[in-house]
């Protein structure tokens, strides 16, 4: 049977911009948040009696496993029962620990959802859900393991806060912050190394947008692996004479709308890259801000309401139309618009 | 602290007072669900009358044994109890399921004080009991975790998860009680989704059973009591029990699972729980102010 996976996939514009992570020059080194999650939760532990830590199954991909082996009382092994994690954390939260659950991101959220809305949320408990493989880019494993759904599903929540994490330096940052603030936070990281982008620090604080670059004719609002695409983006397009902002949107609830709005009031016209369905992420969210205070001409960069295929990470990301050419190509057409 | 001294026939009295707010509320309300609660007045009256160590004056005690509704649409009992205990005014009772009070529909920890988890959404009230349980143990406390299950509810697959942690964990200081009333919300339990042998698979995840007439109270005191000594397993009474019971007319009818009576029927239920014996230790008007 003829069978073509480009009928499958948003055909990508894509002509000489590999897309690959290992690629992604001029970015420097690859690095790994799911080891950067791993080693702070870790330190975490040694700082902090209240900090506990659940798993399911999976504590050698989570990382967790570090701070398992010093803190085997305060490691909670929960075996392959998400559902029973989440609301064991959600007790052990409610008697005043810091409970870290972790998993892959499919599982964090979508097996658990009415245990992320009723045993957490609604009672407005201090669970930290952090899930590796967020994304398409976890790659073979295919479709039952690629989280696109789950910041649409955690930002739909009261009282959660959503982060979706860039690189390393930025997982270590975001992990100390999380284990502070007081609430429910779903932290996203993702399978692959990815591009640094941050190197000595990162300066995180929830809530607020870090701006990579200036440029005035448009803005690239971008989070997770999307963010190191999005600079090389603005470098190609800097090429061409088209100034580009970069704005990393690590924190899809409660967005910076201040960040957005000045985007819009600043560049005229914006572009969102995630790594992740249309539908409910971080363009939707943007977007509600942007036709709400200050509307403007807009792109969205993402999975277009589809399930993607088992693959290397590098050729899924060309295949759903996730490169840094993609990036060029909406942002020229929204300058286009302005 | 709560007196811990009643006899058994005060225990009952307690009992009668539950479920007398249960049919107030609910028929004051116009909506809720008194069969679930009527079945689970007498184990809900032994605990926070006489097992349950804890304060209505500190509810954030830390030291208190902790009890968590799973079967959270039992919430009038609950509330009923957390009243009579002294965690705040019979008064608010009757404003069950109205906009403006914090008893909601389905218990919400955030808005009433006593009440330790949110609930509603079934079968996950048994993996906040393990969580508190883990946490106590890892501070080296010593309270003790009830959590109420129904026996429809134990159809959810988390209930199944939790026993195994429970279990996998050693958790003694758990102790689940199955209100086994035999009803849900379609019918019969048999016929909705056979559980039986239930006592037999609580057996096989590793939990110390014990059955007991759930309306006896002196079994039920003797069940409680002998769940505290058991040693590296958490412990499960499964309490046989009537939907509806105390009112003649609600018993074993399923339209009250989800129903409320009306006013003649609640004057009635009233009349019956009442009339065997008076309830003079509480004194209470029925219904409450609307």
């Amino acid at each position: 049977m003829a069978y073509s996976i480009r009928d499958h996939a948003r055909p990508s514009k894509s002509k000489d911009i590999s897309g690959t992570l290992e690629g992604s020059a001029p970015l420097k080194q690859l690095v790994s948040t799911r080891d950067a999650y791993g080693r702070t939760l870790l330190d975490l532990g040694r700082e902090n009696k209240d900090i506990v830590v659940l798993d399911a199954d999976l504590s050698t991909s989570t990382k967790t496993g570090l701070f398992a082996a010093e803190f085997p009382e305060r490691h909670f092994e929960m075996g392959i029962a998400e559902a029973n994690m989440i609301g064991t954390a959600a007790g052990l939260a409610s008697c005043g620990k810091i409970p870290f659950a972790s998993t892959f991101a499919v599982f964090a959220t979508c097996r658990t959802f009415d245990q992320l809305r009723m045993s957490v949320a609604y009672p407005n408990l201090n669970v930290k859900v952090v899930a590796t493989h967020g994304g398409i880019s976890v790659g073979e494993d295919g479709t039952s393991h690629h989280a696109i759904e789950d910041v649409s599903l955690t930002c739909s929540l009261p009282n959660f806060t959503v982060i979706v994490v860039a690189d390393a330096k930025q997982a270590e940052e975001t992990v100390r912050a999380v284990a502070e603030h007081v609430g429910p936070v779903y932290v996203r990281l993702t399978r692959p190394l990815v591009p640094a982008v941050y190197e000595e620090v990162c300066n995180f604080v929830i809530g607020k947008a870090i701006r990579l670059r200036e440029g005035h004719d448009a803005t690239i609002i971008a989070n997770g692996l999307m963010v190191s695409r999005a600079l090389e983006a603005a470098s190609l397009l800097s090429a061409e004479g088209i100034s580009t902002r970069v704005l990393d949107m690590h924190t899809v609830k409660p967005l910076d709308t201040l960040a957005v709005r000045d985007a819009a009031a600043g560049t005229g016209a914006i572009v969102t890259a995630e790594e992740h369905l249309l539908h409910g992420g971080l363009g939707s969210v943007v977007s509600q801000t942007v036709s709400e205070h200050h509307p403007v001409p807009m792109r969205f960069v993402g999975i277009r309401d589809r399930y993607a295929r088992s693959g290397k990470p590098d050729e899924l990301l060309v295949l759903y139309g996730l490169t840094p050419q993609d990036i060029v190509d909406a942002l020229k057409e929204v300058v286009d618009d302005k | 602290m709560t007196d811990t001294k009643l006899s058994p026939s005060e225990l009952q009295g307690k009992a009668r007072c539950l479920r007398c707010h249960i049919i107030g509320m609910t028929a004051t309300a116009g909506s809720g669900h008194p069969g679930g609660s009527l079945s689970a007045a007498d184990v809900v009256a032994a605990l926070y009358f006489r097992v349950l160590r804890h304060d209505p004056r500190n509810p954030q005690w830390e030291d208190r044994d902790r009890f968590v509704l799973s079967k959270g649409h039992a919430a009038p009992v609950l509330y009923a109890a957390l009243a009579e205990s002294g965690y705040f005014p019979r008064e608010l009772l009757y404003g069950l399921r109205k906009c403006d009070s914090p008893l909601q529909g389905h218990p919400d920890m955030q808005q009433l004080p006593g009440v330790e988890a949110s609930t509603g959404s079934l079968g996950q009230g048994l993996s906040i009991a393990n969580g508190m349980a883990l946490a106590g143990r890892l501070d080296g406390r010593d309270y003790r975790v009830y959590v109420l299950l129904g026996d429809g509810e134990v159809d959810e697959g988390q209930i199944w998860e939790a026993a195994m942690a429970a279990s996998h964990y050693e958790l003694d200081k758990v102790t689940a009680i199955l209100d086994r009333n035999r009803q849900q919300i379609d019918g019969w339990t048999k016929d909705v989704m056979s559980l039986e042998p239930l006592a037999d698979k609580w057996r096989a995840f590793g939990w110390h059973v014990l059955e007991t007439d759930g309306h006896d109270m002196e079994a039920i005191l003797e069940a409680l009591m002998a769940a505290q000594e058991v040693n590296g397993q958490p412990s499960i009474v499964i309490a046989h029990t009537t939907k509806g019971k105390g009112a003649s007319f609600m018993e074993n009818n399923l339209r009250f699972h989800g129903s409320a009576p009306s006013r003649d029927e609640m004057e009635r239920g009233l009349g019956e729980i009442r009339s065997e014996e008076k309830c003079k230790a509480c004194g209470v008007q029925y219904p409450g102010p609307c």
